[in-house]
């Protein structure tokens, strides 16, 4: 029987919550395939997130040790991992497409002469074979790609692909083995400083009910005006696409998306943004879209209630005037 | 300096793209331009080499069009191009695309090896780690700026890493290193037209498949399938013109999503 093993990922200690997301998928596939499902912790002192990992429905949970491996290297990781595969083979690694676990998979699976499919959103068990499904051309299409060669086959995960709450609790604490590996000396070419914040975040965009959010399509600096005028006319928050704000036409810190903030307000107004994954992933928990663009094939209409295919700079004009009208 | 940027063509952001009748490509009917972070990593290469000296070489493999994207990079500044060319190199997954490259500058010695941080069209972000792998480098990735470190006269750089939610951090390398770049690390540059006439005469080395090919195989991973997403949401379309829309979208904001 195969294994399937998902790679839990941890900082400073605290387990990343998108891990409970990989473990969903893990023990999701684990049913359809029917390979054993464990787990595994990689860190320095992560015996405590192992053991939260333990409570879940997985057959084993590793904790993989080392000194060498906290500050993350990309070096240490992917040394470790391997070591650990080498003596612990799995068919199956997941693991969350966080910015981490992106910065050393395509390292390891080389090293190991195999290949990860990243940024997966799904996958399909089809007579015998697995498929995983992935966006592609910034969400234009989706691409069901399968692995050749013998593996172990990477994959990873892309941020709400899978529900957290579905993890399923253990009927009894799986076993944990703690795997030592040794990260020999110059193994660890980066000296990783302190992680920091630029600056103290002057919005908090978190908390906002309402979100007017501009992408490419308002094409100058000087239109930022209009949308600031919708914003203010709906007494919502003004954000953008990264775009914008690399362009300096709004501070980063009004930036959603993987880069920048993760918002889930009661509306979000998306004008002239064509939603790539990027930034999906930063509002896709909107409980309402609304989305003008002049590209009907825009991956934002994917996602939204409400959808207006046409020239933002024709519509936001008269719509300011019926919000002002409608609120009296 | 001696850096090397590795550039993709990529369909063009808002192209309107079509599936292939057996559904496994897009319709190569569309217009293409150069991957966006890939802007990003050539111009972050010539604000290098203004400040350090040195040469930059662009790379990309691809067919005959995908010159286009050499011959501008050309234009604003690079010195000469690599061009992995032919219909071979379509459709290589990034550990056989990096290792073809790895192959065609093997006699090449470069200080830094930049590439965009992912592709906009398959979006993997793998084939610039998988050649650090491969050459032997250490690498870091979503880089937002390069310092030569001169306080510790030890020939490394400093990079600063974007992390999310708005963290970074600084991390201290040894040369020669793979980075890659994310979009907004620059000011991108123009092309002059003086630029533009000197492109023409700069190399331009065209690398067929036939030269590379005992370092490529057989793509480990295989797109099966290309499809339109299903949608998660129905959503309603409204129609009309500019005036009606507007009254449209203001009921349902009012009554059915009851945000105003």
């Amino acid at each position: 029987m195969d294994t399937i093993l998902v790679v839990v990922e941890q900082r400073e200690g605290k387990l990343n919550r998108v891990s409970w997301e990989t473990i969903a998928a893990g023990q999701a596939i684990a049913a359809h395939t029917g390979w054993t499902l464990e787990a595994a912790v990689v860190g320095s002192g992560a015996a405590a997130i192992a053991g939260e990992v333990a409570a879940k429905k997985v057959a084993k949970v590793y904790d993989v040790e080392s000194a060498r491996l906290e500050p993350y290297t990309p070096d240490a990781f992917a040394h470790a991992l391997r070591e650990f595969l080498g003596k612990h083979p799995a068919k199956l690694v997941l693991m969350p497409h966080t910015y981490q676990v992106r910065d050393f998979v395509p390292k390891l699976a080389t090293a190991l002469q195999t290949t990860a499919i990243t940024d997966a959103i799904g996958y399909k068990y089809e007579g015998g074979k697995l498929l995983f499904t992935r966006q592609m051309f910034q969400g234009k299409f989706v691409a069901d790609v399968s692995f050749a060669g013998s593996g172990p086959y990477f994959v990873t995960f892309q941020n709400g692909s899978f529900r957290a709450d579905k993890v399923e609790a253990g009927a009894a604490t799986a076993p944990i083995e703690t795997v030592n590996v040794d990260i020999p000396d110059g193994v660890m070419r980066n000296k990783p400083q302190e992680v920091f914040k630029e600056a103290k975040q002057a919005v908090d965009l978190t908390q906002a009910e309402i979100i007017v959010s501009v992408g490419r399509g308002i094409k100058e600096q000087k239109n930022i005006e209009l949308a600031k005028q919708l914003a203010d006319a709906l007494g919502g928050e003004l954000a953008a696409s990264r775009p914008i704000c690399d362009n300096g036409w709004l501070p980063m810190d009004r930036q959603i998306g993987s880069s920048g903030q993760t918002v889930a307000p009661k509306l979000y107004l998306a004008l002239g943004i064509s939603g790539a994954i990027q930034h999906i992933v930063g509002m896709k928990g909107a409980r309402s879209v609304v989305a003008i663009n002049k590209d009907s094939e825009a991956p934002i209409f994917e996602i939204a209630d409400y959808a207006v295919v046409g020239n933002l700079f024709d519509i936001v004009p008269p719509l300011i005037e019926e919000i002002k009208k409608a609120k009296g | 300096m001696k850096i090397l940027v590795c550039m993709k063509q990529v369909p063009q952001k808002d192209a309107p793209l079509k599936l292939n009748d057996a559904g496994t490509w897009i319709r190569d009917d569309v217009s293409y331009e150069v991957n966006e972070p890939d802007a990003f990593a050539l111009e972050e290469a010539l604000r290098q080499k203004e400040k350090h000296k040195g040469e930059v070489v662009v790379v990309t493999a691809g067919p005959a069009r995908a010159m286009q994207v050499l011959r501008e990079a050309l234009a604003k500044g690079a010195d000469r191009a690599i061009h992995l060319e032919g219909d071979a190199f379509v459709g290589l997954d990034a550990y056989n695309t990096a290792r073809a490259i790895a192959a065609a500058i093997k006699d090449e010695k470069f200080d830094l090896i930049f590439t965009g941080l992912q592709s906009d069209d398959y979006g993997y972000a793998q084939t610039g780690v998988i050649l650090a792998e491969i050459l032997g480098l250490p690498h870091a990735t979503i880089i937002m700026q390069i310092e030569k470190r001169i306080d510790q006269n030890d020939g490394g750089i400093r990079v600063k890493r974007e992390l999310e939610a708005g963290f970074f951090q600084f991390v201290d390398m040894p040369l020669p290193a793979v980075l890659t770049i994310q979009s907004g690390i620059n000011k991108l540059r123009y092309a002059t037209l003086i630029g533009i006439k000197q492109a023409k005469t700069k190399p331009m080395r065209k690398v067929t498949m036939a030269e590379v090919q005992s370092a490529v195989g057989g793509n480990l991973q295989k797109i099966e399938k290309l499809h339109v997403p299903q949608k998660s949401k129905n959503t309603e379309f409204l129609e009309g013109p500019p005036a009606e829309v507007a009254k449209k979208l203001v009921e349902k904001l009012k009554n059915e999503l009851r945000v105003i």
